[in-house]
């Protein structure tokens, strides 16, 4: 973690590790629930998740395709609802932290408005929860800034390449500055290069802000490279099979993966990923 | 803007009214080609006209005389082009604005009605349109009869309205007005409808996680998204209006606009009139497209190069 975000005692990663008292939950989920009523037979998506996530958290949830995680993740920002158990964010129901927006969500695709330029992209959030327009454009600035696209505030999506649209949508998330970013496979539909990119440069802004993350991948390294705990889902329905901390040093980068550590820590998110499978 | 981007988003509007240098030449090549054909076809249908009259003449003729004798009949069955041109000048440029023969008056009259109609029809095909996607109710119960509204021929409900609405006190431009706009609230209805709905659910979601209203997420995604489906339909109703009013000018035996002109030289044989009118209300048609093409092609402007 960088010193900018050290005296907040909470989100260093030192804590991750070893889970301490001070830190306050933001999700917490008992028992969760979620049955789809669609067709003919109900689909369980989601059976008896129980999870805290806490401030300043790094967490990945990564599973197999269509095992809940992209659903978990949509119960928390209140565009599903839980069928059964608890789930509060931030000490409220989930609807609750949607209308006090506590949360950037960011989807699989970067979801920019074409029409848009890039910058007035950013500050579509700013607009809808009535920012003035110097602070729109002074944010909106230093968000691109943030993500490396100051110099294309004044371009279209469609100008843009895949990676560069979904640092726009990044910005956008993070440009009214909330408690917790939802991030749902952001970077799946990139090439690998992009992605490492883009990795590098998620795991700065984390802490250089020290916001909240929940991440969902499927892909290991991904999850390891970034994560401070990697919570592990089985196949429908989504259970929670693990959750592992990772305790990697705080500047790590590309080259990390293939250090023992990170082999090690993959290793055991491949083998509880394997677990899950032996159960059906 | 440097004149290469212009020119850019110029080639990229797909528009029917690009008159660039690439777009002249293929438009003038197909007018020549239906010129030829229709001089060719005014020769065949006045023909046997023209030879009764040499013939009833005695004299003898040669072709020269007899083709020249089936291009300037007074009244042909088929019109040549020069004679609907003569015609056109001589009833817009030739006459006083307000004079009764005048193709400018009669194409205002005209005009005004089909341009109330078309705001008319437009205000009803947007309302429609953003109470069918925002009330499912609605959206069950007011398709079948927009859709079913087209299916009754407006030449037979036309009179019908003319007649009601006169009863009334509605006379004029108020039920000609009525019927464009029962006419070109079609295609913006229709487009609109696919156009509010044109947000993928996860730009929808997007709104739904800043917990934006319904009129936010209105304003700032389903109307811009809709400009696309809007202009076409748009241009389709503003054509569709000049029929209306022209078709709501004839069973009332109107005293003025194209659809009288149409009517008059129908009844005393006119056909060069009736021409006349038929090729004013195509100008006006393309005209007002035209226009609505440059409106588009602001929004274009203002949306980054694509609509």
């Amino acid at each position: 973690m960088t010193p900018s975000a050290a005296p907040s005692t909470l989100g260093t990663r030192q804590h991750a590790a070893s889970p301490s008292p001070k830190r306050t939950p933001v999700v917490e989920a008992t028992d969760l629930g979620l049955v789809f009523q669609s067709g003919k037979q109900p689909i369980t998506a989601l059976s008896a998740v129980n999870l805290t996530i806490r401030r300043g958290d790094f967490v990945s949830l990564i599973g197999p395709s269509g095992c809940g995680k992209t659903t978990l993740l949509r119960a928390i920002a209140d565009l599903v609802k839980p069928t059964s158990g608890m789930l509060r964010i931030n000490g409220s129901t989930a609807e609750q932290a949607r209308l006090d927006r506590c949360y950037g969500y960011v989807f699989q695709a970067p979801a920019l408005y074409p029409w848009r330029s890039i910058e007035r992209n950013v500050m579509l959030p700013l607009e809808i929860m009535g920012k003035s327009r110097p602070e729109r454009l002074e944010r909106a600035q230093r968000y691109l800034a943030l993500v490396g696209l100051e110099s294309f505030g004044g371009k279209f999506p469609w100008q843009l390449s895949g990676g560069m649209q979904q640092r726009a949508s990044i910005a956008r998330a993070l440009s009214f500055e909330p408690d917790l970013l939802l991030m749902d496979e952001p970077f799946g539909a990139l090439d690998e290069i992009t992605r490492d990119n883009l990795n590098v440069h998620l795991l700065r802004l984390w802490a250089k802000t020290g916001i909240t993350v929940i991440f969902v991948t499927h892909s290991i390294p991904e999850a390891v490279f970034l994560s401070s705990r990697i919570v592990v889902m089985s196949p429908r329905p989504g259970r929670i099979l693990e959750v592992i901390d990772s305790d990697l040093p705080p500047d790590r980068d590309l080259d990390s993966r293939e250090t023992p550590e990170f082999l090690a820590i993959a290793h055991r998110v491949r083998v509880a990923l394997r677990a899950g499978h032996s159960y059906d | 803007m440097t004149d290469d981007t212009l020119a850019t988003a110029a080639i990229r509007l797909s528009s029917p009214l690009r008159f660039g240098a690439s777009t002249v030449l293929p438009v003038m090549a197909v007018g020549m080609v239906l010129l030829v054909i229709w001089y060719l076809a005014a020769i065949a249908l006045n023909g046997p006209r023209v030879t009764e009259a040499l013939n009833r003449g005695g004299q003898p003729y040669d072709n020269a005389t007899f083709i020249a004798a089936t291009w300037a009949m007074e009244r042909p069955v088929l019109p040549a082009p020069h004679q609907i041109a003569l015609e056109l000048w001589n009833t817009t440029i030739d006459k006083p604005v307000d004079s009764k023969r005048s193709l400018v008056f009669h194409g205002a009259v005209t005009l005004s009605a089909a341009l109330a109609g078309f705001v008319l029809g437009t205000v009803l095909g947007i309302v429609l349109a953003i109470g069918i996607v925002h009330v499912t109710t609605l959206d069950r119960s007011l398709m079948p009869w927009i859709v079913a509204s087209q299916t009754v021929p407006i030449l037979a409900i036309a009179p019908m309205i003319v007649v009601v609405l006169g009863n009334i006190g509605l006379t004029g431009l108020v039920p000609k007005a009525i019927i464009s706009a029962y006419l070109s609230f079609f295609p913006v209805a229709l487009g609109m409808v696919k156009g509010l709905r044109a947000p993928d659910p996860l730009q929808l979601d997007l709104m739904r996680t800043y917990s934006a209203t319904r009129t936010q997420t209105f304003n700032k995604l389903r109307w811009p998204a809709a400009m696309s489906f809007l202009f076409p339909g748009l241009k389709v109703a503003v054509a569709l209006s000049l029929v209306g009013a022209i078709i709501a000018e004839l069973p009332t035996g109107a005293q003025s606009g194209l659809g009288s002109r149409l009517l008059s030289g129908s009844y005393y044989g006119q056909t060069v009139q009736i021409w006349a009118a038929l090729v004013m209300a195509a100008i006006l048609a393309v005209t007002a497209i035209g226009v609505l093409s440059l409106i588009e092609r602001g929004v274009v402007m203002a949306r980054g190069g694509r609509l």
